[in-house]
């Protein structure tokens, strides 16, 4: 089996379905011959040309409307937005109009679309390129959104997104591009929106996390195994909308403790509705309180390296937290 | 601020461990100097080890039901002021970032100082790791200082919801359980293990499974004692039948005096102690203990009182009695087997027992041979008081067939110290003590 980075296994996935449908198109801010800030379409526009790999202006609302009108009119756009600390103007045509087109026609229309978002932090980006915007989008009824931190499960769902008759929101942690390597066949396979995944089977703590957070949760899970003799299950959401509780509750009921490491703010966040779903319904399974792994509350990723260190959950503090779970 | 170590105190010379009974306090609780901490149990007495210092509880260090040494540290406590005493800080983690297989998870690449778009880039995030629990002391501790409000950790005897399922689905009692949790809380681990070790034994037939019962603290300490004595004490008994009616009749005639001068309802057992402890000063073997293969033949005469209380069997003693009226026993007697059942004797009123009297009659036995109170060399059970048919000697000489209160003793004796000869010769003592009392007694 190949072994690639995750920016691979996106750029092979995205020309492999190109290649597959005709109704797929690209569009985004550079991503026609300079092939996109992180080379997602390096060399796309070459092979599929200038109608199907579109270079944009730098306006976010017009690049998800544009995709909003062709997905609803049948074609299967593919949206890159260049960073998502610059989506915000897109929120009317994401939150507004593409998440309620099936409800809006009663059913009669969908909007087949993926909107692929870089984003995250711990790449010194400082106030602009550095955010995690998963939260709005995971709020949304209607949406779909995505965060894969695997190569493998980047092209098992990014396939499955682009398929999908849904707007889809794909989160692809920039920090992970070329940090995280692993197999990912070139098989067309497709991995289910919706399910979680274990990446790590433990019995004294469930770790429940996304994104680049996976790796250092699990650095931090060997660390404890290693040091403590504390095994800690890990949890891959992958899927942020809907979230797969039943996992969860599946492993924290074999755990009885659990543990969300997120790198964006805790409060109303991803970690509110895995805390949420785990006490209602996974309350009596519970031996110690939930507890949490986020950042500090305030606005931005810090620019400073040693504060967006500090700021960042690190394997070292996860792992920390997860000794402290382990003896209450 | 600065965190004092509380230490089990010792209590007395012949006791090197106690049981830990009932935390009083949680981590985290107020208090002050003197206030009750811990109910611990040891081979003499129940008591309560009091605070010695104004303070905070910060952690318990033994579970309820532990054996501890006298000395040992029991508890960490927060105090104003300065400690001479200083705990180690905890290890950092040495254990360094480890290379993963890859496989479909994935990995982070080690050392690839790439950034996102290809550039020459280093993790500041993931070299700051060492410096950071460095500073931080325990890499814990940075994760709960900056968020606050992470939620309670001070858990001591709280029973989580898994707990308290597993625990309702299998009827187990928790608090019989030892805890391996913060404060000694039971963990679901706990309570799996216990399961576990449940489990291993026969498989019940049919109706009721068995049930496991974890001992109280006095019932464990009752049980090692009795071993013990019945393990180093080859013990051999014998019963004598006594006519007490003399006894009954002295007994119905100074009821209301009794009652007046010492407030007390007079009961047979005051009375045969007083002249069981007569007795005693005239029988010095039955007084004493085989030590170190000598016999010690005791100076003092303190019977002790066999009392069931709530807690279980107590003997608390009766400390001088052959020097005591028959008024006397009774107030002494009054005092201690109410602080016995109220659980509030002292030390001194549990120690230094030379003999032991178990009036097992009140229960309506007729007959038994008891297990020595270790290391005394003897124990005197008084039966059941029954009416009978008796022949007796009239006045006249002759024969006759009469109604008298009859009653059983029975005396367990160490037969390396005592042979049957001696025992009979004091139990003789005391019924003819007892059968010369008439209703014209006055004084004892």
């Amino acid at each position: 089996m190949p072994e690639m980075t995750l920016i691979e296994a996106v750029r092979e996935t995205l020309r492999a379905e190109m290649r597959r449908d005709p109704d797929i198109f690209m569009m985004g801010e550079d991503i026609g011959p300079r092939g996109g800030v992180f080379l997602a379409s390096e060399g796309f526009v070459e092979e599929f040309g200038e109608d199907r790999v579109m270079n944009t202006p730098l306006a976010e609302s017009s690049i998800i409307g544009i995709a909003l009108g062709a997905a609803v009119n049948g074609m299967r756009p593919v949206a890159e937005i260049q960073f998502a600390d610059f989506v915000w103007p897109a929120i009317n045509q994401l939150v507004g109009e593409a998440a309620r087109v099936r409800y809006g026609t009663n059913g009669g229309k969908t909007a087949p679309m993926t909107v692929r978002v870089p984003y995250g932090g711990g790449v010194r980006g400082g106030l602009y390129h550095s955010q995690s915007i998963e939260v709005l989008f995971a709020h949304t009824p209607g949406l779909q959104v995505i965060a894969p931190a695997t190569p493998y499960d980047a092209r098992g769902l990014l396939r499955s997104a682009i398929r999908s008759n849904d707007p889809t929101v794909f989160l692809e942690h920039k920090r992970t591009y070329r940090l995280v390597r692993g197999e990912a066949p070139d098989e067309d396979y497709l991995e289910p929106i919706g399910k979680a995944d274990i990446k790590r089977a433990g019995s004294d703590v469930t770790l429940i996390t996304y994104g680049l957070m996976l790796h250092h949760s699990l650095q931090a899970a060997e660390m404890v195994s290693q040091s403590d003799g504390i095994e800690a299950e890990v949890v891959d959401l992958r899927t942020l909308r809907p979230i797969d509780g039943e996992t969860i509750l599946d492993s924290v009921s074999r755990t009885g403790r659990a543990m969300i490491v997120q790198e964006d703010t805790g409060a109303v966040s991803v970690s509110s509705e895995v805390s949420a779903i785990i006490a209602a319904e996974g309350f009596f399974d519970l031996d110690a309180p939930v507890m949490r792994v986020t950042p500090p509350e305030i606005p931005p990723m810090p620019f400073s390296p040693l504060q967006e260190a500090e700021f960042m959950p690190s394997p070292d503090r996860i792992a920390g937290a997860i000794r402290q779970l382990a003896e209450i | 601020m600065a965190k004092l170590t509380i230490d089990m105190p010792h209590v007395g010379e012949s006791v090197t461990e106690a049981v830990i009974g009932k935390w009083l306090v949680s981590p985290g609780d107020t208090i002050r100097r003197y206030d009750p901490l811990v109910e611990v149990v040891t081979d003499k007495v129940n008591m309560e080890v009091p605070a010695p210092r104004d303070g905070t509880i910060v952690g318990l260090l033994v579970s309820e039901g532990d054996t501890v040494e006298m000395g040992a540290a029991i508890a960490e406590m927060e105090v104003e002021g300065a400690v001479a005493e200083q705990k180690p800080a905890a290890e950092p983690s040495t254990d360094g970032p480890s290379v993963q297989a890859a496989s479909r998870v994935g990995s982070m690449i080690v050392g690839a100082n790439v950034g996102p778009t290809g550039g020459e880039f280093t993790d500041t995030s993931l070299q700051m790791e060492s410096s950071a629990s460095e500073a931080a002391g325990t890499t814990g501790s940075s994760a709960s200082r900056r968020r606050g409000r992470q939620g309670r950790t001070d858990t001591g005897a709280r029973i989580s919801p898994v707990v308290r399922r597993l625990a309702d689905r299998h009827g187990i009692d928790v608090s019989q359980l030892s805890g391996s949790g913060t404060g000694g809380r039971v963990t679901k681990r706990d309570v799996e293990a216990y399961l576990e070790s449940m489990s291993t034994g026969a498989a019940p037939i049919a109706g009721r499974a068995d049930e496991v019962v974890e001992p109280s603290p006095i019932r464990r300490m009752i049980a090692e004692n009795m071993s013990r004595s019945f393990r180093e004490i080859p013990h051999a008994w014998g019963a004598i039948e006594v006519d007490v009616s003399g006894m009954v009749a002295y007994r119905n005639a100074n009821l209301e005096r009794v009652q007046q001068s010492t407030g007390q309802r007079l009961t047979y057992l005051p009375i045969v102690l007083h002249h069981v402890a007569r007795a005693l000063g005239e029988h010095r073997l039955l007084n004493s203990s085989w030590v170190d293969g000598k016999v010690m033949l005791k100076g003092a005469v303190n019977v002790g009182v066999a009392v069931a209380s709530e807690q279980g069997l107590v003997v608390p003693v009766v400390r001088g009695a052959d020097g005591l009226s028959i008024e006397e026993t009774v107030s002494e007697m009054a005092r201690i087997v109410e602080g016995a059942r109220s659980g509030k004797l002292q030390l001194e009123d549990v120690q230094g027992g030379t003999f032991t009297l178990n009036n097992t009659g009140a229960l309506g036995s007729i007959l038994g041979g008891a297990i020595i109170n270790y290391p005394q060399a003897a124990i005197l059970t008084t039966e059941s008081i029954v009416k009978r048919p008796v022949v007796i000697t009239t006045p006249e000489g002759g024969e006759a067939i009469a109604i008298r209160s009859m009653m059983n003793m029975c005396l367990s004796f160490d037969h390396r110290i005592i042979d049957g000869a001696e025992a009979l010769a004091f139990m003789n003592d005391v019924k003819v003590r007892l059968e010369s009392m008439s209703q014209d007694d006055q004084s004892r």
